[in-house]
């Protein structure tokens, strides 16, 4: 795999969700609406503080017993002039954040949406389910927790819910979406570096709404290719004697209930598909690296990993355990 | 200034004997909880909700202290669920609302000079059912059966097939409690502006403080049937199989928000309102000058009420909302920032032009100023579609939320209870510890909430138990809990400094700050009658105005409750009117009431039995009695 998340301890990471650090047009032109806004209301509140720090400063002291002032008819005047003068920059300014506001509303849904790569999203509790659109059926195929597209080609993602509503958020390339059970919303965006974006639900959706995460990888163009014609291929047959044990030990235990294998007999939907998890970087909704101790440790106890999530636990003797990881693990 | 004085001290001893008489409780349990005097109730609302503050306040220390590092197992995802949606709504709906009301119940009917709130005995009943519906909040909570879908409860994950158990069906009726409470004051609060004002307090002499809660409770009465539609139909959903937000059965899961924030988004507004009119009343007294542009003052509140139900939608512009309909809600959320603008310019002239005391009131008032300003600012973001689709959700939102509504609303309480406080219980709180708690509030406020701005900008999500180390977001957070740990001090300094000052402040007298309006033309704490004598009113700031006060109302009976009704506009004398006197039924009603809705969390068969006591209760509350009918009688003269 060419682009790889930064390693999970770097301390660079906090880029990884930085919705200021656009690297696509979308989140360009709200970091641009951003940083005009805030300068604006920067200016704008310094120079109300500021006329509010000059009063008071201004302002002769008194005390509780200090006779109420009679006001002056003059000061009262001056006092209007000064409100309907403040009001006006007020409205003018507003009018500036408005005008901007649907300026890069409209700008936002004339960016170029030709011949774009169409997933199909479903947000689950705690996971996603991505089916890869083709005009041609037997071309499309399905993955979880982990989009791939290629850098600079338009992505649509249609967006559904299985169960309660979530929301799609992936700073770096644009803003929210939700996922409504019942309705299909879109979102729209193109990665323009070559990437790892790392997203992660934005609308609270029960108990491990806090990881339920995903990754977007920008890959080159050719490397896109080369990653969807992997996808739409069956798994890989099991080739050294534990994957094959391992593979036995999917078949015949309850993983089967849940997830699918493509080209075995295992086709459920109600978890992620695995056909190709290990070729994924990050296992359980982006909650762990994807290394075999914490596969193992995932498979064995979920609970102690993401209290709540609906997998249930596993108890395999230790050596059925090494070899369906380690068949997992070749699903490459 | 002195004029106002005399009106009360020219009643003799035997008056003020007779009056108590008259307005007065019986003693006993009994008595205790008969009392229709919206002093009394004021106050008993008033410390609830400050309990509620802190319960809801000890939740969120709770959360800091699990988000204070990455990775943390201090709480789980059940518990922290829990606690956030448990704080949001005691908050909202325990603290925020009933005390802005609460204040409005203790001292509009001061204000506007009269001797007891519209309503009296409603008026306890809505207390005793705001009390109960807390209570089974926090028993449902403590059993481990707390709410735990948000403060907002979204469905379909609040709805039957997402959230099993009784957890939100108790979030639900919790509504129904506050709906219940709240409408049931605002109406009071209405009816006692616009029909017991003194005599001579006509329209264009009503306090700012009084004007801003009949708008307030304007807003109340046209934004609780939307909420209460909506947990009415949630708890239909979850309890006998309806399926309003079921998609799949034709509901409409979007449903819920629209009508969630129809009443959410003003709910804002209403604890915003309360705390304008309590910043005129104290930046009046504190300037030493009426506040500038007083009609501009009144018609930006009024513009508030009705814009305020204009922006709900810019809650929810990650759903699919239609470009035109963005556009619509992000200018009018823009557009709502121009009566608040127009009443910070008109302070700042009031401040400018006034010569200042610098009380502690003054101080809790001047950092509404820093904070509101930033708040403000970061709700024009919000407001803005693009931009809210990057930080909707996340802890700018949470940083935003706290700067409006602690900068907006608790600010401007807090230096409202330094303010009248001595006009409570007599007594001043002292302004050595008041300037400690405001000045930790003030430092502990910035620190916990500023740097949930940047969190939110580098992609922390509201509502998470807690997050990977890698996401770089620990520091910030462990500043953040700094901060509340701060903020939790502060309000224990104010603690202290409200049971100390109780007994040993320094006595306050009639009007300590010598402020202009009505209620300081008293005793403090005033009698159960609140004015010996009623006042006629004759400018708007009465005990300034040297014709302020004209004279005082005669003829009403001093032995009986007997108060004088007013024209809406004029403030005429239109009649006199017997009022209510205590009543054990309102406790009743509300005990039954209480029974009722709880069961009804386990049984719809409870609505059925249950109203029979209900309304048994309220047979006996409105049965007419011979004694109060021979006594209006004999205080009837023939022309």
């Amino acid at each position: 795999m060419a682009t790889q998340i930064p390693a999970l301890a770097d301390r660079a990471g906090w880029t990884l969700q930085h919705a200021l650090s656009p690297a696509g047009p979308q989140a360009a032109q709200i970091h641009d609406l951003w940083q005009f806004t805030l300068w604006l209301c920067v200016l704008v509140g310094g120079v109300v503080f500021a006329a509010f720090a000059w009063a008071l400063w201004r302002a002769q002291r008194g005390t509780e017993d200090t006779p109420p002032i009679d006001v002056a008819h003059a000061t009262e005047q001056r006092g209007v002039r000064v409100v309907a003068a403040a009001i006006l920059v007020v409205v003018v300014g507003l009018f500036a954040l408005v005008t901007a506001s649907v300026m890069t509303d409209r700008a936002l849904a004339s960016l170029p949406r030709a011949n774009p790569l169409t997933i199909e999203l479903t947000g689950h509790q705690w996971w996603w389910e991505a089916r890869y659109e083709d005009r041609d059926p037997s071309r499309t195929f399905s993955t979880a927790n982990e989009l791939h597209v290629p850098v600079g080609r338009p992505v649509l993602v249609k967006l559904l819910s299985g169960d309660v509503i979530h929301s799609f958020w992936v700073p770096r390339l644009h803003g929210k979406a939700d996922l409504i059970p019942g309705r299909t919303n879109t979102i729209q965006f193109r990665a323009d570096e070559a990437g790892v974006y790392r997203g992660q639900c934005a609308e609270f959706c029960g108990y491990q709404h806090a990881f339920m995460a995903f990754l977007v990888v920008a890959d080159a163009p050719d490397e896109y290719e080369r990653w969807a014609e992997r996808q739409r291929g069956s798994a890989i047959a099991p080739s050294s004697d534990a994957e094959k044990r391992g593979q036995q030990v999917f078949l015949q235990g309850t993983c089967v209930m849940c997830h699918a294998v493509q080209g075995t007999d295992a086709n459920a939907r109600f978890g992620p598909d695995l056909t190709h998890v290990g070729g994924r970087q990050t296992i359980a909704a982006g909650t762990l690296p994807n290394q075999p101790q914490h596969l193992a440790h995932w498979i064995v106890d979920p609970q102690a990993v993401k209290p709540g999530v609906n997998m249930p636990p596993n108890r395999l003797a230790a050596a059925d355990l090494d070899a369906l990881v380690a068949y997992l693990t070749s699903l490459k | 200034m002195s004029a106002s004085f005399d009106v009360d001290r020219r009643a003799t001893s035997a008056q003020h004997e007779a009056l108590a008489g008259a307005w007065g409780d019986k003693p006993g349990l009994v008595g205790w909880l008969s009392t229709v005097d919206h002093k009394r109730v004021g106050v008993r609302f008033i410390v609830t909700a400050f309990g509620f503050f802190v319960a809801a306040g000890v939740l969120a220390a709770i959360m800091r202290w699990q988000l204070a590092r990455p990775d943390n197992h201090l709480v789980g995802p059940d518990l922290y669920n829990q606690l956030f949606t448990m704080h949001g709504t005691t908050m909202m709906f325990l603290f925020a609302v009933p005390m802005m009301l609460a204040v409005g119940v203790y001292f509009v009917p001061l204000v506007v000079g009269t001797r007891n709130i519209a309503f009296p005995r409603m008026n306890a009943f809505a207390y005793y059912i705001y009390l109960f519906g807390g209570l089974m909040l926090y028993a449902a909570f403590l059993l481990d059966t707390g709410p735990d879908a948000g403060w907002f409860s979204y469905t379909p994950l609040a709805g039957p097939q997402y959230s099993a158990g009784k957890r939100v069906d108790f979030w639900a009726q919790l509504v129904t409690f506050t709906e219940i409470s709240s409408l049931l004051v605002a109406i009071q609060l209405i009816t006692t502006v616009l029909k017991l004002r003194a005599p001579g307090m006509a329209l264009q002499r009503i306090p700012l403080f009084a004007w801003a809660m009949m708008v307030t409770s304007f807003m109340v009465i046209f934004a609780m049937p939307s909420v209460m539609f909506a947990s009415t139909s949630l708890i239909t959903d979850r309890l006998v199989g309806t399926h309003f937000f079921n998609h799949a059965e034709g509901g409409d899961s979007v449903l819920w928000q629209h009508l969630f924030w129809f009443f959410g988004h003003p709910e804002v507004y209403i604890i915003f309102v309360p705390a304008l009119g309590m910043m005129s009343s104290i930046i009046s007294t504190f300037a030493r000058r009426p506040i500038f542009g007083h009609l501009v003052m009144v018609l930006s509140l009024v513009t508030t009420g009705f814009l305020g139900f204009g922006l709900w939608v810019h809650h929810m512009f990650a759903t699919d909302v239609p470009e035109l309909g963005k556009s619509f809600f992000t200018a009018v959320s823009m557009m709502i920032a121009i009566p608040t603008a127009l009443q910070i310019f008109n302070w700042t002239v009031t401040l400018w032009t006034g010569k200042l005391v610098f009380r502690t009131p003054l101080l809790f008032v001047l950092a509404f100023f820093f904070i509101l300003l930033i708040g403000g600012l970061t709700g024009l973001m919000l407001g803005s579609v693009p931009l809210d689709l990057q930080i909707h959700d996340t802890y700018f939102v949470v940083a935003h939320l706290h700067y409006v509504l602690i900068g907006g609303s608790v600010f401007p309480l807090f230096g409202a209870f330094y303010y009248w406080f001595p006009k409570m219980t007599g007594r001043m709180l002292s302004e050595r510890l008041g300037k400690w708690n405001f000045w930790l509030f003030f430092i502990g406020f910035n620190v916990a909430f500023f740097p949930m701005h940047i969190l939110g900008l580098r992609g922390m999500p509201r509502r998470v138990y807690t997050y990977p180390t890698e996401m770089g977001w620990g520091e910030l957070n462990f500043v953040a809990t700094l901060g509340a740990t701060t903020i939790a001090l502060s309000v224990a300094l104010f603690v202290v400094n409200v049971v100390r000052s109780v007994r040993h402040g320094a006595v306050a007298g009639d009007n300590p700050w010598n402020s202009p309006t009505l209620e300081w033309a008293t005793a403090s704490p005033p009698g159960p009658y609140n004015f010996a004598r009623i006042p006629v009113v004759g400018a708007r700031e009465p005990l300034w105005d040297p014709g302020g006060i004209r004279g005082h109302v005669t003829g009403l009976a001093d032995d009986k409750p007997e108060l004088l009704v007013t024209s809406v506009v004029d403030a005429e004398p239109d009649h006199r009117f017997l009022f209510p006197g205590p009543s054990i039924w309102p406790f009743l009603t509300a005990v039954a009431t209480t029974a009722m809705l709880v069961a009804s969390v386990f049984t719809p068969w409870a609505v059925v039995w249950g109203s029979i006591p209900v309304v048994v209760t309220m047979i006996g509350w409105f049965w007419p009695k011979r004694r109060d009918t021979e006594a209006s009688l004999a205080l009837e003269r023939k022309p």
